[in-house]
């Protein structure tokens, strides 16, 4: 099977550029940046080299050995992503359109963010590169991530609070087009997903596959063969398209996507695209699944993490799974929270909310397996900025 | 193939000298029936084109005024079919061309054939959907041209000629100059990009060419007019429906906005 978007950006029918005219010679010139420099000797050169020695990669693949004796069935490695400088993923993606950004000669860099994360990182991007940085985020999302905004102004960005519609992500990316579509001859808009209009999609995914393969050459290190299932949660996709990716050709490996499922079923409750309420439809940018009502207004989501609240989710998860390739499951906010607490007693880890999402899933199925069968979780992110949220829900 | 009532009112306009006025309004705000109320006003007031926008809840490309305008609208919970209802009546009492202004999403969820033969059934007369580029348009424009709608494509000042091109291509009606880099809104000063921009549309395309975005004042519209075809306004009406609320003043408070935007002799 081809797992590669056509020339439009499209996997199936999932994708494709749906902006104002305003964005669309930006999107050009960052498509053809990206198609000039991704196979560029320099540019790669300077991508690993901040990856290795910014980022501190390869991040480690730890076998999670108390975790799987306490459920009694498959081996557990948590690939630790939440080692990255700045606590997450992001980093990943964000070292690479920096240096993108920099050859297209745009000083000021925009953001949205949802849990903080990649704003973090974007700030953290600039400075080391001393670009102007303004990021996005919603009201409600700077509330329940307070630590990540003073970080991010800490690290010299400006954050501009959004209080139109849920006062999250999706506000905020609105937001961040806005201002794109205002300043686009000046600025580029570092987008933190595998969200939005092409090439954002397929850049993000290409800068975050290095999960997959650091994943993949350590498994086959450690157990001299593949897993059998990977887990990743899944808010717009960045992290469980990066760890994904380089198994997408080895069918034997299973994937699982999990979204959240929030605290119920109805529209509102949770993000679970392909849940009740998910239907194809275009929204950002992007067509894609997207919750919303009968009328194709987008509806408001429910997480108690803030990284996974979106009404869409990328448009090669929508592929992977019409065609079956990859799994989504869900996991409600209390599932999400008992895992969250769990990890962190015992394998001393605190996971971000975002990442307990899968580790919850994880706990699920590992029990089930053999003793024999390995199970690759991805820790996008570490819990350090989650703790507020779990005292007010849990009343430690 | 017969003249549409697009054609027809820049045909009208070209022959007597004129320049043409495109008022903008959102469906539903502050209810449906003030909307109605407004639409017959604007075509008394001689608008050439009358823009009437679908609520969405996510209007990336709006500035806030507009943004506001959909909420309002959308806390009225209605649907597709009772904005086509508040068109036929329109239709039903007055000849100035309609055309939809939206988003792509409530579209698509509708159905575009759906969509596109119950707009021309209540005589509306074209849509503009504005994150929809020419590229990705294929599958819309051969419906719409099949029930006979225009489509109208935004041109935007980083638009290459090439773009334009293909814009002017696939646009029928008129082509929608946006004057700036940016959202909806109102602004004081007219760029001075958007002369340039509707230069080069015009030297590849002989449709009449409208200029939108951040046009507020008789100043600017009379500027537009030196160089293009017609002015849009909109977040400047918006702005006033939404100072006057639901209130019996509403109809008579926008046209005396309107008329004093078109003081002067076009």
């Amino acid at each position: 099977m081809n797992f590669e978007p056509n020339e439009k950006g499209y996997w199936g029918e999932f994708g494709g550029r749906f902006v104002p005219e305003t964005l669309v010679s930006a999107l050009e010139e960052l498509t053809q940046a990206y198609f000039s420099f991704r196979d560029d000797a320099g540019f790669r050169g300077e991508y690993e080299a901040l990856l290795r020695e910014f980022s501190g990669r390869p991040t480690p693949l730890f076998y999670a050995r108390r975790l799987s004796e306490e459920l009694g069935g498959a081996k557990i490695y948590l690939k630790r992503e939440d080692l990255n400088h700045t606590g997450a993923h992001k980093i990943n993606n964000c070292i690479g359109q920096i240096l993108l950004a920099q050859r297209m000669g745009k000083r000021r860099i925009i953001a949205e963010t949802g849990a903080g994360q990649h704003g973090v990182a974007t700030a953290t991007v600039c400075a080391l590169f001393g670009m102007e940085c303004v990021v996005y985020m919603g009201s409600e999302d700077m509330r329940r991530q307070e630590l990540n905004v003073f970080r991010m102004r800490l690290l010299g960005a400006e954050v501009r609070a959004v209080n139109t519609g849920s006062r999250t992500l999706k506000d905020a990316i609105n937001e961040a087009l806005r201002d794109w579509v205002t300043n686009v001859r000046t600025t580029h808009y570092l987008l933190g997903s595998v969200l939005g209009p092409h090439p954002y999609p397929l850049m993000v995914r290409d800068f975050q596959s290095v999960i997959g393969r650091e994943a993949k050459r350590q498994i086959l290190e450690k157990e001299a063969r593949l897993p059998d299932y990977l887990i990743a949660c899944v808010g717009g996709g960045s992290n469980a398209m990066g760890l994904f990716y380089e198994f997408l050709k080895d069918e034997k490996v299973k994937m699982i996507g999990v979204e959240a499922g929030g605290k119920g079923n109805q529209l509102g409750e949770h993000a679970s695209r392909f849940m009740n309420g998910g239907r194809i439809g275009i929204l950002q940018g992007t067509k894609s699944y997207v919750l919303q009502d009968e009328r194709g207004q987008i509806a408001t989501t429910h997480s108690v993490s803030a990284g996974l609240d979106y009404a869409s989710i990328g448009p090669e998860h929508a592929f992977l799974h019409d065609v079956k390739r990859v799994e989504y499951v869900s996991v409600t906010d209390s599932e999400a929270l008992h895992a969250f607490s769990f990890l962190s007693k015992v394998e001393g880890i605190i996971p971000a909310l975002e990442s307990a999402h899968a580790v919850a899933y994880a706990m699920k199925i590992a029990p089930k397996l053999t003793r024999d069968q390995i199970i690759v979780v991805n820790l996008s992110g570490r819990g350090d900025k989650d703790i507020a949220t779990y005292r007010e829900f849990s009343g430690i | 193939m017969t003249e549409s009532r697009i054609e027809r009112a820049f045909n009208l306009l070209r022959g007597s000298g004129q320049k043409g006025f495109i008022p903008f309004i959102t469906a539903g705000d502050p209810n449906l029936e003030s909307t109605l109320e407004l639409l017959l006003m604007l075509a008394e007031e001689g608008a050439t084109v009358i823009e009437l926008g679908i609520p969405f809840s996510d209007p990336m490309a709006d500035g806030v005024v507009i943004q506001r305008a959909s909420d309002r609208a959308l806390r009225n919970f209605f649907h597709l079919e009772d904005v086509f209802r508040i068109v036929s009546n329109f239709r039903r009492r007055a000849e100035t061309p309609l055309i939809f202004f939206s988003y792509l999403n409530p579209i698509f969820q509708y159905g575009f054939e759906r969509f596109c033969k119950e707009a021309k059934l209540s005589g509306a007369d074209g849509i503009l959907i504005t994150d929809l580029i020419p590229e990705e348009s294929d599958d819309f424009i051969s419906v719409a041209r099949k029930s006979g709608l225009d489509v109208i494509f935004l041109a935007a000042p980083t638009s290459s000629d090439e773009r334009l091109k293909m814009i002017a291509k696939r646009s029928s009606g008129f082509i929608y100059a946006v004057s700036r880099t940016g959202v909806t809104g109102m602004s004081k000063n007219l760029s001075q990009e958007v002369k340039d921009l509707v230069l080069r549309i015009k030297k590849l395309s002989s449709l009449p060419v409208a200029v939108g975005f951040g046009v507020s004042n008789r100043e600017q519209i009379e500027d537009i007019w030196q160089f293009a075809d017609a002015a849009v306004v909109g977040s400047a009406i918006v702005k006033r429906i939404e100072d006057i609320g639901s209130d019996s003043r509403l109809v008579e408070g926008v046209r005396d906005f309107v008329r004093g935007l078109l003081r002067n002799k076009r």
